[in-house]
């Protein structure tokens, strides 16, 4: 071995990324939560926005989103898990589905604003659903589709081929297999997966822009056919529209603080889903 | 059954080519009116005066982009081999899944932060009386493209099999000529993919740069100048322009650019991974 310099040097190097990378997540979460968190109460959580929004809750655009992520739950799972399957135990390795997957990989890709796009012309316009609940809630869940299906197919290929050789040779059929004893076996992992694409859905605030977000509404029912408020087009609208900028900061503080508090509350409980529920087949 | 598992599967390729449909008809209406080459060749975006040219607003996206590159590929991949062969098992088992979690922020949620904690910051260094530009913007994407870097070029890394350490060990090597001459040369492919998928990541994100570049529609003159990238000029346009208007038109032809740039990028990435899948 040479000297120990070479090897501290280089080695104190890569430490200090990751120290830098630690100190950036720890200031980012800090911040928010301890400046957030002390706007944060139950009224805060309950209350419509009230004056002009410089004062009152943010009760309208948490119903708003919850309302979205419900539709595009609804769109996108169904869709999104048949599509898994598909590929996953019906599908031939041959062109198509090679056509199939490439599109999946590059629908994961495509630029947000770009769904913002598609919704506004395709169901805002095309399909006459108008600035809507609907519009985005279709539009969201055409995002989430690749994510769905990533996750979907990847919690279907842990469960091991010996399970299905064996009940197709027990004389079950393809769809036999998958409903009772693939899609039991991979429920767990779905859920996972599930969860993460919605949580990831539930902050997008491009495709939300153009096909139904609003600013404010004054009550809080909900419609499909209506605009709606949700909780990242707050913040946005919060930061960067309104006038009374002092005013309105704590409320802003208040809304980023519940929207990285919902992730992290989702991503924990997809990360105890998969420690806790998704077997490790062992070959 | 078969065949509703098979819609849904065709259902994606539908929503990819429905997507490339309605940015190509439009664009094409918009180039009916404007002819392509000036749209791709001039710097001035006034559609109140007619005047449509892209590359403005394409150099505010790729400085914006590259900047965050600049602080991101050094940062992450250095993260990347702290973590998979300096680290300690707790220091990994906290890192990690933290460093996945970034990943779900929401983008408005970063944006705010470039508001209220980037800006300041560069305001107070660079004595300067507007945060709001080209640099917050970078650092703010950085951070978004910082979890995939990471995660995917930490993968690679750990592909690396470990007979190829061992046989550099017992040549001699110590811990950092490995990783400069084996490892890292070895896991090349993976972080280059990295890299590009990060970068896609960056050049794809509305919410943080519409809230932290300042929004200026002039051509960048450096770092610290306020900067309107293609997607936030979107986000601001959308919403005031009269549907079918050459302007209306317009907005979707910087789109189409977008996404052959993210396209771009994305297959190339692709491309890498399933070379090195043949590999292994």
């Amino acid at each position: 071995m040479k000297t120990n310099f070479t090897e501290i040097i280089p080695q104190t190097l890569l430490l200090l990324c990751a120290l830098i990378m630690a100190a950036l997540l720890i200031s980012l979460a800090g911040y928010l939560l301890l400046k957030g968190g002390a706007v944060l109460s139950l009224s805060f959580l309950t209350n419509i926005p009230t004056n002009g929004m410089t004062a009152g809750g943010i009760f309208t655009p948490i119903m708003g989103t919850v309302a979205l992520t419900l539709i595009t739950a609804l769109v996108s799972l169904p869709v999104g898990i048949g599509a898994a399957v598909y590929l996953s135990e019906y599908a031939a390795d041959n062109r198509l589905t090679q056509i199939i997957r490439a599109a999946i990989r590059n629908l994961a890709g495509v630029p947000s604003i770009i769904f913002g796009l598609f919704g506004l012309t395709l169901f805002v316009q095309g399909l006459g659903l108008g600035s809507s609940l609907m519009a985005s809630g279709l539009t969201l869940g055409l995002l989430s589709l690749p994510y769905v299906i990533t996750t979907t197919e990847e919690a279907m290929r842990t469960v091991p081929q010996l399970m299905r050789e064996s009940a197709l040779a027990l004389g079950a059929t393809r769809w036999e297999v998958t409903r009772d004893i693939i899609l039991p076996a991979a429920t767990p992992g779905i859920a996972t997966g599930a969860i993460l694409s919605l949580s990831r859905a539930a902050g997008e605030t491009a495709p939300i822009l153009f096909t139904g977000a609003t600013f404010y509404l004054s009550g809080s029912s909900i419609g499909l056919k209506d605009e709606f408020m949700a909780l990242p087009y707050h913040l946005y609208m919060l930061v960067t529209q309104h006038q009374a900028i002092e005013q309105v900061q704590p409320l802003a503080l208040g809304t980023a603080c519940v929207l990285l508090l919902l992730v992290l509350l989702l991503n924990t409980a997809a990360i105890t889903i998969r420690r806790k529920y998704v077997k490790q087949y062992q070959p | 059954m078969r065949v509703i598992f098979q819609v849904s599967g065709f259902f994606c390729i539908a929503v990819l080519g429905g997507i490339l449909l309605m940015l190509m008809i439009n664009s094409i209406a918009f180039f009916a009116d404007i002819p392509p080459i000036t749209f791709l060749s001039t710097t001035e975006w006034q559609p109140e005066y007619g005047k449509y040219g892209i590359l403005t607003l394409l150099a505010g996206t790729l400085l914006v982009t590259t900047g965050a590159m600049v602080i991101a590929v050094p940062l992450g991949i250095g993260t990347a081999l702290y973590l998979s062969e300096y680290a300690r098992p707790w220091v990994k088992n906290v890192l990690k899944p933290a460093v996945e979690m970034l990943a779900a922020v929401p983008s408005v949620v970063v944006g705010f932060i470039g508001i209220v904690v980037v800006s300041p910051v560069i305001m107070s260094f660079a004595k300067i009386p507007n945060g709001l530009n080209a640099l917050n913007g970078a650092v703010l994407l950085a951070i978004m493209a910082l979890p995939t870097i990471i995660t995917v070029s930490e993968d690679a890394i750990r592909a690396v099999p470990h007979m190829f350490r061992e046989a550099s060990y017992g040549l001699g090597a110590n811990r950092w000529t490995t990783l400069q001459k084996v490892v890292v040369p070895a896991a090349y492919p993976g972080i280059i993919a990295a890299v590009m998928l990060g970068m896609g990541r960056a050049l794809g994100e509305t919410m943080t740069v519409l809230m932290a570049t300042g929004n200026a529609i002039a051509f960048p003159k450096g770092i610290f100048s306020p900067v309107r990238t293609i997607t936030a000029n979107i986000a601001i346009e959308m919403g005031e322009v009269p549907f079918f208007s050459t302007h209306y038109y317009g907005l979707f032809a910087t789109a189409l650019i977008l996404f052959i740039i993210s396209f771009a990028v994305n297959f190339t990435a692709e491309k890498i991974t399933a070379h090195i899948r043949r590999f292994q």
